[in-house]
């Protein structure tokens, strides 16, 4: 076996290639780091500036300490968008994860039309928040929907015009989101349900434990991480939910499905005031924080528990 | 010149020192096994040479020039890697040629390169699979093949043979002597398996916790182990490590060995070396390989070998020979008897003990002295 | 008597029968509630207008028509001009095949970096562009606006391309980052020990190994980005609108009188790439929902 030793001579390589393939990994991560600098951080450290200034439909550079937040705070429109906020979110998060747990729950039976009904189930979240606002909205339609659908089965008294109605316009949103976001959170349970031990059931079963208590007793204690990472991203959705307002109700009617997002949108886009958009996208922001900082630090030393 | 040198190898991590300061010069052709429990830092040390780590301190030469700055491909070395390591979304011969292709290998010379190798190690049939197709044994010879391609300076073997099953083990560990013997390789390789640093090496050197414990030959690690950790952690079943104290009553030296509360025995000695005379009167251990006592005694006389009665608590049938564990004034000793011995557990026998395997421990630091 | 201990259901095994009915029950009316939008939309936009007004939302067209559909691709109204909302369509297309691509290919470079070339600080990096990820995109709304106006790409599709990149890459390089994590050093060292360098390694070794997560992201992205209104409806009105945008100006128009069937069809077709993408591409869908909802 005697081949020539070019094929095995080991190579040397310039000062200056050396200098590159060590430079390499920074160069190439810069542009993002650049970008998230510019377009991240310095976006916010921005439009909080911009909170502090008495801007209205264009920049005026001095600064008013916190009087834009009050004028946000005193505003009868973002005490309903509040309002709305604690409504919407704590239904949206406890539905969307009652029926999600229960679905999982269903679904994770061996059943044999699994596949599918994950599908039909998870579908929704493939649509736009515009198409599930558009579809929901004609449902919703007092006199041409549900309403007329169920009078037309013989219920003539039966009233379903929610989606005009001041009071209860909000949970119309409620409904639409519920049925697009329920799906993740089975999504998630069901691969929480999985993931558990089978032995530890088996255990208990041998001990003579019925369904239920196992269920109740084992299997969803077991799935509080999942709790936890559902509830930190619906709290995120709710917090960010906009296209399903303007589609459904468009922030009406009047403004009684109003919402933190709607109501920067419209200040900052349609009323010219920028100071107010701005201070009720930098509150937002602190909602969204005060949420995700706590939940991430306690991963993290979780995480670093455990590889310990 | 050696074909590798390791001078002052020092690895730190922040705080932590993992390697602590490791010398060793190995020959052109020699077959160097590093072995030690996980975490002594044998696999650090293999990836430092091989410049897939730094070097904190110390110098690392290979034929000579000094590699600590380089990149591995400017090292000569090769790499058989524990999980192979073979790229999934190329062909057999096209992971072997990829390191010529990198090089810029012509065309023509790199297919002859693959058909040579592959020959040598019997894949020239599985040059067109996918490593996924191939069985444990097969992904091995593959890798082996990658690195035999590159004829390099020195082979790195990183406990290539942990993946396989144990009979496959001990195939492809005959296969890897035979291409050490063929080719006159200069090879490092890494373990945790005592049997294979013994049965491949030419030298071992027995690390732990980041220092080098005993460089030396399989027979000298073997025979004359540098501490108890050495003697216990080289051969199976482990070399016995006996405490009890040396004894010169009326001229006659003795071992006399008692276990809180148990009936003490005593080993007669007809010598013992120079160095260890300065412990009579003091505790000592006594190393004694399972080998060294046995069962043989030639019709009595056990030709001088001293004789001791001693009861047994368990056999172990091994085929090849009987381990059987005995209680030597109250220690358990293990000893290694005839395949065909009829004693059971609760019998009392006679054993007869070769002196000349003896070697005795300072009990305090755990070190050779004689 | 050896089970196969597959679910708690199982371990039980009396009483299967009924409790297989109340289990298979539910499941079929969360099916049908599920369904039922789409079904509605679906007959809703084949039918005339009359019977719109005259017949309920799930009652099936006596006169099936695909006029809807035409009117809603070719004629119909989007705030002054009425061309039906092809061209919006062409828009998204253009806007997300673009903004996909990018963000995909720097996403993957910064994973590969992240992982396999950790150099001081590089989790620290990691952490500060993932933030990207949580925030509120109305806090970048402001600034963002202005800057487009500044370079002169405000209201067109680089603008929204660049948007989309900016905010995209922030998932895209959780993503990538999070499968090379688990990507085998020991092929990386190979290579390396074979000479390959920085770019080599790349192309030649992970790029090829790659494809699960990469049609992963590239579904999320797609359909991500498709679907968003927010950025759309802020950076871009007129002409150069993102499809999002121009249904939902067709859907909520107030003026003349509201063709229902025609809104229902531009909302489906409007949704049609994505759950498209969706139906091809399911398993992978499912496991970018699961990628994302894992945090660092």
């Amino acid at each position: 076996m005697d081949s020539s030793t070019a094929t095995a001579a080991p190579v040397t390589w310039s000062a200056a290639g050396r200098w590159l393939q060590r430079s390499l990994p920074r160069l190439v991560l810069s542009p993002t780091l650049v970008v998230s600098l510019v377009f991240v951080y310095g976006f916010i450290l921005w439009t909080a500036y911009l909170s502090f200034t008495p801007s209205k439909g264009y920049p005026i550079h001095e600064l008013v300490g916190f009087l834009q937040y009050v004028r946000v705070w005193n505003h009868p429109r973002w005490q309903v968008a509040i309002h709305n906020l604690a409504i919407f979110g704590v239904l949206y998060i406890v539905l969307c994860m009652a029926l999600g747990l229960l679905l999982a729950i269903l679904l994770d039976q061996r059943i044999r039309q699994e596949g599918t009904l994950r599908a039909i189930y998870l579908y929704p979240l493939a649509l736009s928040f515009i198409v599930t606002g558009t579809a929901w909205k004609w449902m919703l339609n007092p006199g041409l929907g549900i309403e007329k659908l169920v009078q037309g089965w013989g219920f003539p008294n039966f009233k379903f015009d929610w989606i005009v109605s001041e009071e209860m316009a909000i949970y119309c949103v409620v409904i639409a989101g519920v049925w697009q976001a329920t799906g993740f959170v089975m999504a998630m349970f069901l691969a929480g349900l999985r993931g558990i031990d089978q032995d530890l059931i088996k255990a208990a079963s041998l001990d003579g434990a019925s369904l239920p208590k196992i269920y109740r007793r084992i299997v969803i204690p077991q799935l509080r991480p999942v709790f936890m990472g559902a509830l930190i991203i619906l709290a995120h959705l709710a917090i960010k939910s906009y296209e399903l307002v303007v589609a459904l109700t468009g922030g009406g009617p009047g403004y009684a499905t109003e919402l933190p997002s709607t109501f920067m949108y419209v200040h900052t886009f349609t009323r010219n005031q920028l100071g107010m958009g701005a201070a009720s996208a930098v509150m937002m922001l602190l909602t969204i924080v005060a949420i995700m900082v706590p939940y991430l630090y306690s991963e993290m030393r979780g995480a670093r528990k455990q590889t310990h | 010149m050696a074909s590798l040198e390791l001078l002052n190898i020092r690895k730190r991590y922040g705080e932590l020192d993992i390697l602590k300061g490791i010398d060793i010069a190995v020959d052109a052709g020699e077959f160097l096994v590093l072995v030690g429990p996980s975490g002594c830092g044998k696999s650090t040390l293999l990836n430092m040479i091989a410049g897939l780590d730094t070097v904190s301190d110390g110098e690392i030469r290979i034929g000579g020039r000094r590699v600590n700055d380089l990149h591995p491909s400017e090292r000569d070395i090769a790499m058989v890697f524990q999980s192979y390591a073979l790229y999934p979304n190329m062909s057999v011969k096209d992971n072997i040629a990829f390191g010529m292709e990198m090089r810029k290998v012509p065309k023509p010379e790199r297919e002859q390169a693959v058909r040579d190798v592959s020959k040598t190690l019997q894949i020239d049939h599985l040059l067109d699979r996918r490593p996924a197709q191939l069985s444990g044994g097969q992904r091995q010879r593959v890798a082996m093949g990658r690195a035999l391609v590159r004829k390099p300076r020195i082979f790195l073997f990183d406990e290539p043979l942990s993946n396989l099953d144990a009979q496959l083990r001990v195939d492809m560990r005959t296969e890897i002597k035979k291409l050490h013997q063929r080719l006159g390789a200069t090879i490092v390789y890494v373990t945790h398996d005592q049997i294979e640093a013994m049965t491949l090496a030419t030298r071992i050197a027995v690390m732990r916790a980041g220092e080098l414990l005993q460089l030396g030959s399989p027979a000298e690690i073997y025979n004359r182990p540098a501490n108890t950790f050495v003697a216990g952690f080289m051969g199976s079943p482990r070399m016995n490590l006996i405490p009890g104290t040396l004894k010169s009553e009326a001229g006659a030296l003795h071992l006399e060995i008692a276990a809180d509360g148990a009936a003490p025995a005593r080993v007669f000695l007809s010598r013992i070396p120079e160095a260890a005379r300065a412990y009579i009167g003091r505790e000592i251990t006594a190393g004694l390989r399972p080998e060294a006592i046995s069962d043989k005694l030639d019709g009595g006389s056990a030709d001088g070998r001293p004789v001791i009665e001693a009861a047994v608590e368990v056999t172990e049938p091994t085929g090849p020979d009987t381990l059987a564990v005995l209680l030597l004034g109250g220690r358990e000793v293990t000893a290694r008897l005839r395949p065909d011995s009829t004693l059971k557990a609760g019998d009392l026998g006679r054993f007869a003990i070769d002196l000349s395997k003896l070697v005795w421990f300072d009990p305090g630091s755990g070190a050779r002295v004689a | 008597m050896a089970h196969q201990w597959d679910s708690p259901q199982m371990v039980k095994g009396t009483g299967v029968r009924w409790s297989a009915f109340v289990i298979y029950g539910l499941l079929m009316f969360f099916a049908a509630i599920y369904v039922l939008p789409l079904v509605v939309m679906l007959l809703t936009s084949l039918k005339p207008l009359q019977e719109i007004y005259s017949g309920s939302i799930i009652a099936l067209p006596h006169e099936w028509t695909v006029k809807p559909w035409i009117d809603a691709w070719g004629q119909t109204c989007v705030g002054l001009s009425c061309h039906g909302i092809k061209g919006y369509f062409w828009n998204s297309t253009k806007m997300t095949v673009a903004a996909v691509i990018l963000s995909t290919a720097i996403g993957m470079l910064n994973g590969y970096v992240l992982t396999k070339w950790r150099f001081k600080g590089a989790d620290l990096l990691f952490g500060l562009i993932l933030f990207g990820c949580f925030i509120p995109f109305q806090i970048v709304l402001i600034p963002m606006a202005t800057l487009l106006g500044k370079l002169g790409i405000a209201s067109s599709t680089p603008g929204l391309v660049l948007v989309h990149v900016v905010y995209g890459l922030a998932f895209t390089t959780l993503y990538f980052r999070n499968f090379y994590v688990a990507f085998p050093d020991e092929l990386i060292r190979a290579a390396m020990i074979d000479g390959a360098k920085f770019f080599s390694i790349f192309f030649r070794i992970l790029v090829p190994n790659s494809a699960p997560i990469v049609v992963v992201t590239v579904i999320w992205q797609f359909t991500n980005i498709w679907n968003d209104f927010l950025f759309g409806a802020s950076f871009s009105t007129g002409e150069s609108a993102p499809m999002t945008v121009a249904l939902n100006n067709v859907v909520n128009t107030s003026t003349g009188e509201r063709e229902y069937n025609v809104h229902m069809a531009a909302a489906i077709i409007a949704a049609l790439p994505t759950l498209l993408v969706y139906i091809v591409g399911g398993r992978y869908f499912v496991r970018g929902l699961m990628t994302g909802s894992v945090k660092g």
